[in-house]
Order: C-alpha cells, then structure tokens, then sequence
C-alpha cells in the first residue's frame, strides 16, 4: 500500500517542529506499509555549505576516519555527522562534484541517499517509530519535507528499495502505487546512460524524472511527462529545495489528502495523518484531483 | 444517551457497543466525538440506532449500515457506507471516493462533494449528492438510483447495468455503454421522491436529465461485436 507524508511550513515559527510534526505524521501512516520508512527534510541553506547524505551497510568500518580522508582529499574544511547507518558530510558548495569523487574513490561501498544544499535523506528498513528514532528525526528542523513508509510490492524489502529516491540535487520522490511499465522504462533509461542499483519500480520513477530534466524540462513539466510515460498506480510527491509538488495518475486510486493553513501545506495518504497538525479543525482540506500537477515553492510564495 | 470519545475510547468499544444492541434497547442514540479520522467508524450495525459523528472520519465510515441512520458533521474518507443494506447515512461534508460502494439499499445523502466512483457498483442504494461527484461514478451500477444537483465528471455510467442516474449539472464524459435518456413521468416521480427523501429544497425535476445503460455491453449479442 504504501504511506506519504509532506509538509510544507509556511510559518517560520514552526520550523524547528518540522521533524517532530512530520515523524508524527509519518507514524500515524505506518498501517499502511511496514517495511521500510524514509524522511527527507530541508533544512536551511547557510549559503556556503552543502550535504551529502550517505549511508553503509558497515557504518562502523566505513565511517571510521571518513573525515579526515575528505579533509585530505580535498584540502577543505569537512565534517562527517553520523547517525545509526547514515552520515551527513557537510563541505563547501563548491567542493560538492570533487567531494562526491573522493567518497567514491575512497569508499566505494557507501550509498549515497541524497546530496544538495538543504536536504537530508534518512531511509532504513524498519517501521517508522524506529526509522525516526533511529536518525532523530524528531529533533530536526527545517522548512519542509516529505516521508514515506513502505509496503514493498514490485520488489524486494531492502534499504536500497525504500523511498524517498534521490532524483537530483536537492530533490527527491516519495510514490505510492505500482508502475506496471518499470521493466520496460528501466531499459531504455539504461540505454539513455542511467544507472540503477535496484529493480525497484520508484527508482525508475526517479530516474525518469531526472532524465526527463536532463533534457531540459523543468520539474513540473518532467511531471506532466511523467502522467503519459508511466503506466500504472501513483501518487508522487516529490520534494525540491525550494518546496514541493504532488501529482495523481488519471485514474487516481491511490488516495491523497490536503490541507492548508496560513502556517502549512500538509500531504498525507489518509485524513488521520493531519489530526495533529497546529489549527487542522479550521483547515483547509481537499483532495487533488487527477493528471494535474501542484505545487508550492518558498521562493515564489516570498 | 451513550457518547464515545473516540481521543480517548478505542474505537473497538463504540463498534461493540453499537452490535450489542438488542432489540427493543432504550439506548437509540449514540454520539460519538473526536473520530480524528478513524476509519470503519460505526461500521457494521444491524439495528435501527442513529449515530451523530462530530468530527471527520477515515474510511468505511458507516460500512454495511443496516437499518441505522447515521450523521457525519464533517468529511468522510473513501468508502463511507459501502454494501449498506439500509437506513441512511447523511454527510455534512464532502465524501472521498467510491462513496456508497456496493450499496444494496438505504440512502446515502452527500451535502458537499463526493470524489471519484461515487456508486460504483451500486446493487439497489440511493445515492444523493448535493455537489459535485468525480470521474468514474457509478461504473458498473446494477440497480438503485444516483442523484447529482452538481457536475459529473468523466466516464459517468462507464459499463452500466440498471442503475438510473440523474445529473442536474454538466457531465464531462459518459462511460463506455452509457447514454442519456428519455425523462418520463415515473422518472420525474422517482426523482422528486429521492429529493424529498434527500432534504433537497428548491430544485425541481426537470432540471435534470436522465442517464442510463444503453445495453449493448452486459448483453452479448454477436451484433455488437464492435462495441465490446
């Protein structure tokens, strides 16, 4: 089944509750798929730094030493955050490609789940309460963020499989549904030069995405491609650094909820996963319709 | 009169309660409040109470009601009173998809919106819709009769059986196998019948146009090859 998440602060006071809201929130959802959780949330751009959020299947061994190696390598200023079996590696923006090489180069085992100025992306296998436990996900805050919580379907139950999927720098997709088109859009995105570690069908969203972008299109548009060039059941709910979008497949049975106030845009799969959110009864709530693309941007609200 | 908290009763207890009941029981009056959006919220009764929901519900809210009458005052989530059998289900607000699925009697009245699949399959319900409904309502519906003051959106009717669908507004789209149709006196009667029935003030009959199967779908005629 599957269970999304987003939240989108309008409210700068509530910023330093994003994570504890949104682990909330993600929790409320966790009937509706057991396997695996993932977070992805924005935190605020300091203007000089970027993230990169790795994780290893060997933390100890792989994240032993990893930041004096990088602060060798590239001759900066580097800091390695662990948490559980994720790490954050925080340098300057624009040390960011040669950063991402040298953590190939010296540690070729180590996922990246996410890499961009904001966002950090935490996603294990497990149930959301320990998920969010796990990477203190309540303690963060930030501007916005999305969450999902897996009952995987198309494929196997590992960390790889579970969302949010990277798609670009600070950008990122959550899916709830099933593509039946995956097998085929994978080998043509292959041919196109994309890489994938999965047979996971949302990693080949994902990828869509980025191709489509790759080409030019601007995220709203790879969308609006996305409703034509996918077969099968979504809803999607991406994040970008400045905000984030929802679409719906035409025929629309994978549920979507929304409210708004003059505090947040909130997403959940299921009304109740809104109930806790500061003047929910006054909100407003509605469902988004089908084959459309929404979004909310922080640059463009300003 | 019982009332159930739903913050901080488990919803098992009012669902309990609410199949507990005997006959003759004095106990016909139940409210429950802070449903929070709960799903299966009063799902399952079988004797002729009426149930005031305060708040919001999740899905199957009212599920194969059976002779209860029961009031949202809020929204409801996918599914509210799907297989009723009978007695009514009144929501204030608006309905998620596939409202009154399956429905084999009874009244559902929706004062806001109902989404997508509003009726779908419905075997003999009632259904009221004061707004709006979404694409694909009433796919498949065998019998009983949809009523829409608002729009329809695509696919209306799409592999009708029996069930009389009437639209005041516009519909975006008919289904495969679905047409418009003649409105004759026992319609226009049907019809006021269900408006009356439904609470509906200031609306006249003809106001509304009449679809249904055009019955070349569910008979196989080798003559309609070219419609299959």
């Amino acid at each position: 089944m599957c269970g999304i998440v987003g939240l989108f602060l309008k409210d700068k006071a509530l910023e330093p509750k994003l994570g504890a809201l949104l682990s909330s929130m993600l929790i409320t959802m966790t009937d509706r798929g057991p396997d695996s959780a993932g977070i992805a949330i924005y935190g605020n751009d300091n203007g000089t730094a970027a993230k990169i959020t790795v994780q290893s299947a060997d933390p100890e061994k792989d994240f032993d030493g990893l930041e004096y190696e990088l602060r060798r390598a590239l001759d900066v200023p580097v800091s390695v955050m662990v948490k559980s079996t994720h790490a954050v590696i925080t340098l300057a923006k624009d040390k960011l490609d040669e950063g991402r090489a040298a953590l190939t180069a010296s540690r070729p085992n180590i996922r990246v789940m996410s890499s961009g100025d904001t966002v950090e992306i935490y996603k294990e296998v497990g149930l959301p309460k320990d998920v969010v436990s796990r990477f203190g996900v309540t303690a963060m805050s930030g501007t916005h963020g999305i969450g999902h919580t897996r009952m995987a379907t198309e494929s196997a139950v590992t960390t790889l499989g579970a969302h949010p999927f990277s798609t670009g720098s600070d950008q990122c997709l959550v899916h709830n549904g099933s593509l039946s088109n995956h097998n085929n859009l994978r080998r043509e995105l292959k041919r196109e030069g994309m890489v994938f570690e999965t047979e996971n069908d949302t990693e080949v969203a994902a990828a869509y995405l980025t191709a489509e972008m790759a080409k030019g299109k601007d995220l709203g548009a790879a969308l609006e491609s996305a409703v034509d060039d996918l077969d099968g059941f979504f809803t999607f709910v991406v994040g970008t650094k400045s905000g984030f979008g929802v679409v719906r497949d035409p025929i629309a049975c994978k549920p979507a909820v929304m409210a708004e106030t003059d505090q947040y845009v909130a997403f959940g799969s299921e009304y109740r996963a809104l109930v806790n959110l500061p003047g929910i009864e006054d909100a407003r709530i509605w469902e988004p319709e089908p084959a459309t693309v929404y979004f909310w941007d922080h640059e463009k609200a300003a | 009169m019982p009332v159930f908290d739903l913050s901080v009763t488990p919803l098992r207890e009012l669902n309990s309660a609410l199949h507990g009941l005997a006959a003759g029981t004095n106990d016909t009056a139940f409210e429950v409040v802070n449903p929070r959006g709960h799903h299966a919220v009063a799902a399952g009764i079988d004797a002729p109470v009426t149930v005031d929901i305060k708040g919001s519900v999740g899905y199957y809210c009212a599920g194969m009601n059976d002779g209860g009458n029961v009031t949202i005052h809020g929204s409801a989530g996918p599914g509210v009173a799907e297989n009723m059998m009978s007695g009514t289900v009144v929501i204030e607000g608006d309905a998620s998809q596939y409202a009154g699925a399956t429905g084999q009697g009874g009244l559902l009245v929706i004062k806001g919106n109902a989404a997508s699949r509003c009726g779908i399959s419905m075997k003999g319900i009632d259904i009221v819709v004061y707004g709006n409904i979404g694409h694909m309502s009433a796919f498949m519906g065998q019998s009983g009769h949809l009523v829409v003051l608002g729009d329809a959106g695509d696919a209306l009717g799409d592999s009708l059986y029996e069930a009389k669908l009437f639209v005041r507004g516009s519909v975006k789209s008919l289904g495969s196998d679905c047409i418009e149709k003649e409105m004759r006196p026992e319609h226009l009667e049907k019809l006021s019948e269900l408006l009356e029935k439904a609470g509906v003030r200031g609306v006249r009959p003809e106001e509304f146009k009449r679809y249904g199967s055009a019955r070349k779908l569910y008979n196989f005629n080798i003559d309609n090859a070219d419609a299959y």
